[in-house]
């Protein structure tokens, strides 16, 4: 600082004289060689402390992540403990959820659970993929944006804005104009007999399937606008059409990230917990027909924690909330094998 | 030789500002015509105007008539997808389809437009492909491998092989050799030389040797207009404009 400003002061007095001048060179020659010295000194081998102090740091906070999941596994589990006590293994596979009679199974809901879920995925993927494709490939980019700004506002409305809708609107209108329609052409199949109710298995897919959309589809317009446009030219090259060029270049890109998009989605569907509440019905039993009511993990928690009677029943809830957080983690493990064996798998069968 | 491609009064532009400014040349059959000049000059544009790829870009636009045959490509009625089938395209950097195998990869063209082969068939059509490329040798035992795992030579002899699979008349190449080592870029130009006799080549270069090794004919380029356009020995050895002089001599550019 000090040898800045005498460098400073010598060279603005340079007219001064030739004796200043000469001094300002000096100067300048004995910082350089300091600054040479310094930095042998310092050597190869020596980090700046900023960036320890940046790895460190970052650990600790990945660290915290790990430590909240464990923490919250093992409270679940503490406090699952007299439900584990009881029921065992037998818990998982026992359909009997009678709080009166103090029977927990968790059968009805972990079927509901993954059966709305994947459910919605059914209807929601190929509609997210025909906006994202839409998005990506069809509109210019200024339409574009705006319109990806639209659908991603889906994703702000409450969920229990959802769920309104879900019993005064949705609910009624699937019972009235889409279940007949299942039912006459599609009835063969045991998904779609029986009574047609509007709190239903259904009405629970097709809101999750709506909620759980922009999540997909932004992820999905995302994945096919990183899509090199060489891989377009080269398709277009060959003499493709837009069509084929999407199924040639954009779609193989893509898939590993639709695939991510579509496991951000299964998380979101299979942890919804007050939309499905309140359209799902909410009746502990299995039924082959979407046309009836069910009950998901998530929404049994919510609806029985607050009347929970005893200190089994609360215990059954929590292991609940156990099972979901296990079926969540084994879903998500269970589609990234699936990722990763199919990109490994398409090069294996080289002669 | 009768001219394969006729370009006539060709404009073209990106959001309103012309990059090629009333262009008009022919190119003669069975021939390698280079089109040479500085980076931004317009030789891109000019042979992506020929496949109707220009269009593909947002933003861009041209007018002007591109002959192709007797037939205009420009014309209202003309499918631009059936213009690339007939005229095919290889770019500045490889573009193998990464999820491809090397043979899916040749074979890609093939599967378009509803066309359905015969496993044999398709076989037949990957090696002779393959071949006329130059690659068959260095990739017969690993056809299923993958198009991305090959050098960047290969690549992009692959993608010669991907856009001759398709049996084109005509084939532009942009850059082809810009990305590429001095034995690969060797290799390519050999290729040139026997692919002429089949096809009518347009070839964009940077590489002024590569221009006079390889080509019949030779464009010369500037700032989005034609200036000087004849056979490549009359072009190198004695130009008649004082800019193309300039360029070929090193003397800008």
């Amino acid at each position: 600082m000090v040898v800045a400003v005498a460098i400073d002061r010598a060279t603005s007095s340079r007219k001064d004289g030739p004796h200043l001048a000469e001094l300002a060179d000096t100067v300048t020659e004995q910082v350089a060689a300091t600054q040479t010295r310094v930095r042998r000194a310092r050597g190869f081998g020596v980090r700046a402390i900023g960036d320890r102090v940046f790895n460190l740091t970052t650990l600790a906070l990945a660290l915290v992540i790990l430590a909240l999941l464990f923490g919250v596994t093992l409270d679940l589990v503490i406090n699952a403990m007299p439900s584990i006590k009881t029921f065992g293994l037998h818990f998982l596979v026992s359909t009997d959820w009678d709080p009166t009679n103090d029977q927990y199974g968790a059968l009805p809901f972990i079927y509901g659970t993954v059966v709305s879920s994947l459910l919605a995925l059914l209807i929601a993927v190929p509609l997210a993929l025909g906006v994202a494709l839409c998005l990506s490939e069809m509109v210019p980019t200024w339409l574009s944006h705006k319109l990806g700004f639209l659908v991603e506002l889906l994703a702000a409305i409450p969920s229990v804005v959802y769920g309104l809708w879900g019993i005064f609107i949705m609910g009624p209108w699937l019972r009235d104009h889409v279940d007949p329609l299942l039912a006459k052409y599609l009835g063969f199949l045991p998904f779609f007999q029986g009574p047609q109710i509007s709190v239903s298995m259904l009405s629970a897919a097709v809101v999750l399937a709506i909620m759980v959309l922009p999540y997909i589809s932004a992820v999905c317009t995302d994945v096919f606008r990183v899509v090199p446009q060489t891989q377009r030219e080269a398709a277009y090259a060959l003499g493709a059409t837009k069509w084929e060029m999407v199924r040639m270049a954009v779609l193989p890109f893509g898939v590993s990230g639709v695939i991510g998009a579509v496991i951000l989605g299964l998380g979101r569907a299979l942890g919804e917990t007050i939309a499905v509440a309140m359209v799902i019905g909410n009746r502990p039993e299995i039924s082959a027909s979407v046309f009836m009511p069910s009950s998901t993990l998530a929404s049994v928690i919510a609806n029985e924690f607050v009347e929970a009677t005893s200190d089994l029943n609360l215990a059954a809830l929590v292991e609940l909330g156990l099972v979901l957080l296990v079926l969540g983690l084994i879903l998500n493990v269970a589609a990234r094998t699936l990722v990763y064996s199919s990109t490994q798998r398409r090069f294996s069968k080289g002669k | 030789m009768p001219d394969k491609v006729i370009v006539r009064h060709l404009r073209a532009s990106f959001n309103k500002v012309e990059a090629l400014h009333d262009v008009s040349l022919n190119f003669a059959e069975n021939r390698v015509t280079a089109i040479i000049g500085p980076s931004g000059c317009g030789k891109s544009t000019l042979v992506r105007c020929i496949n109707r790829m220009h269009e593909v870009v947002p933003g861009a636009s041209c007018t002007g008539d591109v002959i192709l045959d007797g037939e205009n490509i420009y014309a209202p009625a003309v499918d631009p997808v059936q213009v690339r089938r007939r005229i095919g395209m290889v770019f500045q950097k490889p573009t193998p389809f990464p999820t491809m195998s090397i043979e899916d990869n040749v074979a890609a063209g093939l599967k378009l437009n509803g066309i359905a082969l015969a496993r044999a068939d398709r076989d037949r059509l990957v090696e002779q492909s393959l071949r006329r490329a130059a690659l068959w040798e260095e990739v017969k035992d690993r056809l299923g491998r993958p198009g991305a795992s090959l050098s960047g030579g290969q690549q992009q002899r692959l993608c010669v092989a991907r856009a001759l699979a398709v049996e084109p008349e005509v084939l532009l190449m942009d850059e082809p050799c810009s990305a590429l080592d001095p034995i690969s870029t060797a290799r390519i130009e050999e290729l040139l030389l026997e692919l002429k006799a089949t096809y009518t080549i347009i070839i964009v270069t940077h590489n002024m040797q590569q221009a006079a090794r390889c080509s019949d004919f030779t464009a010369f380029m500037y700032a989005g207009d034609l200036i000087e356009f004849g056979e490549t020995k009359q072009i190198f050895t004695n130009p008649t404009k004082r800019e193309t002089e300039d360029y070929i001599t090193g003397r800008f550019g």
